[in-house]
């Protein structure tokens, strides 16, 4: 397997773990989050790096130079390819927007700390393709969630019960695959992957989770998607067609759902994580159509309802960190008040239904293409589940940027760090959707290469079936 | 040479609105408000030079005898293997040209009576950026030269148009009028997209003239079957139906104009409603593939012409009374496509919207001028007696008269039996859910809410 020039992977999770380790020693809040800021934009330029050095191989997979955890373990813990080459950037970038946007109001709530651990969780999860790796970094994941709700005083059982549910199915799944049992053992793989998506009816946890949680956490959790980086590295590779395509209605109905169920809330953060449920869903439709049309669409939506969905969690939270939790049940007439936040919130809304110029747009068209290509009738309830979603997204703007103008008494606009984060996913946003052949390329590639793996692990014996993409060297 | 003409003029038709757009939209980015002066110039610079280029190329094909000029951008995005792109192709043609000049004109007339009508208001900015999307998006959904250049301009114009309505954001009514405009939007969008796939899927491509034949527009003929003519022409004038106000939408119209008196009433009286009927007459080729189609066209365009008569007689206000004469003669126009008289309904758009441009520009003032005779000779001016027909009785006159003055009730149908069941459905799974998990949480004080706790949503919109 080809190697990076310098150990990108591991720096970025080690960064981040040295970061929290500082970071839980400093008692001012202020210095707390200058720190954080810096370890999260030195891990997103590891993350960067890696990415352009992974750029330049012109190979399907590489891992680290000196790479520290093959040599103690064994194993090739850390490999990246062109699944998750974009994503752990795109993931660190999630997480510096996060810190940066956290008002100074609202610092001392926000455990730093626990964040930075979550990002080096969710960065290793995102490297990693070994099956079991990915299990256990899956369920240490939950534990810094846990121990937040837990903190704040609020009940954890929603939390527990499902989260137990995905835990046990997962290592369940996975020692039944590794057993030979095929068939049960990915059965339980992909309803574990589907619980940690949020799929309908299993969600529950979520809407929970952003109750209970602080937002900003609860959003890292959820953005960059690790229940379909689960399901693309240990399911896809061993679930036939016919299976995948029933996650995929599963997950239609989901996104459909959760869009009906965006229209009718009355609290922001609910309305926020119906949408991310429906957008994760239709994510969760194009990666189970196994086309590569409907794969493509997929995986750039994944990064474009990413990008998009976060700057508008990120744009929700800030206008809760000005006025409290946003009621959706009356018009805040806030526009004059956050105008810059109030464009942002209807580009980032408007990106994440794939509105033509941004970067959801061809993503879109192309899961749709791919929906509509498996399933003629059904596959045009992506169409529905975009367009319920649309007038959600419009509905939350009016109630909270229109109405009878909000008086404040000290000025609400956006400050320097939030004008930053919305410039950049700005500039990110257009500029994908005006210049979105290099991307989606990019992404038509992975799709194939991912497909062509899949066929190779699916014709192989059953006993190769467990040792892709689990065990690396049995790649290409 | 002539080519090179063609290429870079038609360049400079489609960069002159994105121009403005991206002039105003970086400056609202980095928060330096520009000032009326500035935006006013960029505003003309932009329509004189687009219109300027639009009017060469007329001149140039009507020298050269060239009746379809392809501007080629190139493929956005590519996928060969997978039959998939996304060709960004702009024409000019009998069409294209005569409706984007009426664009550039209008746009301009209006963006020059807005310069003064919004002198000093606090929206000045907000109103210009919605405009520049607007034009836009009228720019490139008349020059589409495939299907999904045509669907992006679309999208603009309606996200557009909703926004503007919503103009005035400190009034609740505008605000929910921009929604219901939206939510109708939404529907026409979907049905366009899918449309949109089914001719790829059909025809393999999205260019008009792969769909309509090579013939210059108005002479293709479609070459596809009749029975998936139907099918996506189905589609098709439900988009356009939506984006046109024909029935059943038509709701939307009069509530558009809460926008800023007049201009975005003008867009919605003169301008973004011929959308609609002019995607039927760049897919008229379509219609005369398939018997059925032409038949639904003209009964839709019939009965909404219909409609929009009797309703408009019974309105009380200018602005209402203008837009329902609007949607009779946008009806009209749907009826003469059907019919297959493509020359007279292009001729009938171009004539109807400046004519309803000039009407809505003037309503204010001529109410002013109206109280000022009023004043002037001390009375009421005399009003034409009501005259009743002798052929009909009494009872369906009032009949009559309750379909239109309720607007045959159509809000209040789609309310009851499309939007409120929709909701209620939705609103029940939330209070079973947030049983669910305080039922889990063993919550003492669980958050359930019997009663319907969204009074202001989609119930008041549709």
């Amino acid at each position: 397997m080809n190697e990076l020039h310098l150990p990108w992977l591991e720096l970025s999770v080690l960064v981040p773990v040295v970061g929290a380790i500082i970071v839980g020693r400093v008692r001012q809040v202020n210095v707390a989050r200058l720190l954080t800021i810096a370890i999260c934009l030195i891990t997103l330029i590891s993350t960067i790096g890696e990415w352009i050095d992974f750029a330049n191989l012109n190979s399907f997979e590489a891992h680290d130079h000196w790479d520290l955890l093959e040599w103690l373990f064994d194993h090739e813990v850390f490999v990246i390819d062109e699944l998750n080459a974009p994503l752990l950037p795109l993931a660190a970038l999630l997480c510096l927007l996060t810190v940066l946007s956290t008002l100074r109001t609202k610092q001392t709530r926000f455990a730093f700390h626990w964040m930075l651990v979550s990002e080096a969780i969710l960065l290793s999860t995102l490297s990693c393709r070994f099956a079991w790796g990915i299990v256990l970094l899956s369920t240490a994941a939950i534990l810094p969630m846990w121990f937040e709700i837990h903190e704040r005083g609020r009940s954890t059982q929603v939390f527990s019960f499902h989260m137990g549910l995905f835990v046990a199915a997962l290592f369940v799944g996975q020692c039944l695959v590794d057993l030979g049992w095929v068939f049960f053992g990915g059965a339980l793989l992909t309803f574990a992957g589907l619980l940690r998506t949020g799929i309908v009816p299993l969600h529950c946890w979520m809407t929970d989770l952003f109750e209970k949680c602080s937002f900003g956490n609860a959003l890292l959790f959820v953005a960059p998607m690790p229940g379909a980086y689960l399901v693309m590295r240990l399911v896809l590779p061993i679930a036939p067609d016919w299976a995948l395509r029933s996650i995929a209605v599963i997950s239609l109905i989901t996104a459909v759902y959760a869009g009906g169920m965006a229209l009718v809330q009355t609290e922001g953060r609910r309305f926020f994580c119906y949408l991310f449920l429906s957008h994760s869903s239709l994510v969760l439709v194009g990666l189970e159509l196994a086309t590569p049309i409907g794969l493509t669409g997929g995986l750039c939506v994944w990064l474009s309802v990413g990008l998009a969905l976060s700057g508008f969690g990120i744009t929700l939270r800030c206008v809760e960190g000005r006025t409290g939790r946003v009621d959706l049940g009356k018009y805040h007439g806030l526009y004059d008040n956050m105008p810059t936040l109030a464009a942002f919130f209807l580009l980032t809304g408007l990106a994440s239904i794939g509105f033509p110029g941004t970067v959801g747009f061809i993503g879109t068209e192309l899961l749709i293409e791919g929906a509509v290509g498996v399933y003629p009738l059904v596959g045009m309830a992506v169409v529905v589940a975009a367009a319920l979603n649309g007038i959600a997204i419009l509905q939350a703007y009016f109630k909270i940027f229109t109405g009878v103008r909000h008086e404040a008494t000290f000025c609400l606009r956006s400050r320097l760090p939030e004008k930053i984060a919305v410039l950049l996913l700005t500039t990110l946003i257009i500029g994908g959707g005006l210049f979105p052949e290099w991307g989606i390329l990019s992404r038509y590639h992975a799709a194939n290469e991912l497909l062509r793996h899949r066929g190779s692990s699916l014709t192989a014996s059953p006993t190769h079936h467990t040792s892709f993409p689990n065990q690396p060297k049995h790649g290409n | 040479m002539l080519e090179t003409a063609f290429h870079w003029l038609g360049l400079a038709v489609v960069t002159s609105p994105l121009v403005l757009l991206v002039s105003l939209g970086l400056a609202s980015l980095f928060g330096c408000l520009l000032q009326e002066k500035t935006i006013a110039r960029l505003t003309q610079f932009s329509i004189v030079s687009g219109l300027a280029a639009s009017l060469a190329i007329l001149v140039l094909m009507l020298q050269s005898g060239v009746r379809n000029v392809p501007i080629e951008i190139g493929n956005w995005v590519s996928l060969p293997d997978e039959g998939f792109h996304f060709h960004l192709k702009f024409v000019f043609d009998r069409l294209s040209v005569p409706f984007t000049m009426l664009s550039f004109i209008l746009c301009g007339t209006v963006g020059a009576f807005t310069n003064n009508y919004l002198h000093r208001e606090r929206g000045y900015n907000r109103f210009f950026m919605l405009y520049a999307i607007f034009l836009v998006g009228m720019v490139v959904s008349s020059l589409a030269g495939t299907i999904e250049t045509l669907f992006f301009g679309w999208e603009l114009v309606g996200l557009s148009s909703a926004l503007l309505v919503a103009y005035f954001h400190d009034r609740r009514n505008p605000v929910q009028n921009g929604q219901h405009v939206w939510v109708v939007y939404r529907i026409a969008d979907a049905a366009f997209l899918i449309a949109a796939l089914a001719l790829h899927h059909l025809t393999g491509a999205g260019d008009f003239d792969k769909l309509v034949g090579t013939g210059a527009w108005p002479e293709g003929h479609a070459s596809i079957e009749a029975s998936h003519a139907l099918y996506v022409g189905l589609l098709l004038l439900i988009a356009a139906a939506g984006k046109s106000a024909l029935l059943p939408f038509s709701g939307w119209l009069p509530r558009a104009m809460e926008g800023p008196t007049p201009s975005s009433a003008i867009f919605y009286g003169a301008l973004s409603v011929h959308l609609g009927a002019y995607l039927l007459l760049r897919v008229s080729a379509l219609l005369e593939a398939s018997m059925v189609l032409s038949g639904l066209v003209i009964a839709v365009g019939l009965v909404s012409a219909i409609f929009g008569a009797l309703t408009a007689r019974v309105q009380t206000d200018i602005k209402s009374a203008l837009v329902f004469a609007s949607l009779t003669q946008v009806g009209i126009i749907v009826a003469e496509i059907g019919f297959g008289l493509r020359y007279i309904a292009l001729i009938h758009i171009i004539g109807h919207a400046c004519l309803r441009t000039l009407q809505l520009l003037r309503a204010p003032t001529l109410l002013h001028d109206y109280n000022g005779f009023e004043n002037a000779i001390g009375s009421h001016l005399s009003v034409s007696p009501i005259r009743r027909s002798r052929w009909t009785s009494p009872q369906f006159q009032n009949g009559v008269y309750a379909i239109a003055i309720y607007q045959a009730f159509l809000d209040e149908v789609l309310k009851t039996f499309v939007a409120r069941p929709f909701l209620r459905i939705f609103q029940w799974c939330d209070r079973a859910e947030r049983r669910w998990t305080s039922f889990l949480s063993r919550d003492e004080h669980p958050i359930v809410k019997d009663e319907p706790t969204h009074p202001g949503s989609l119930e008041e919109f549709v």
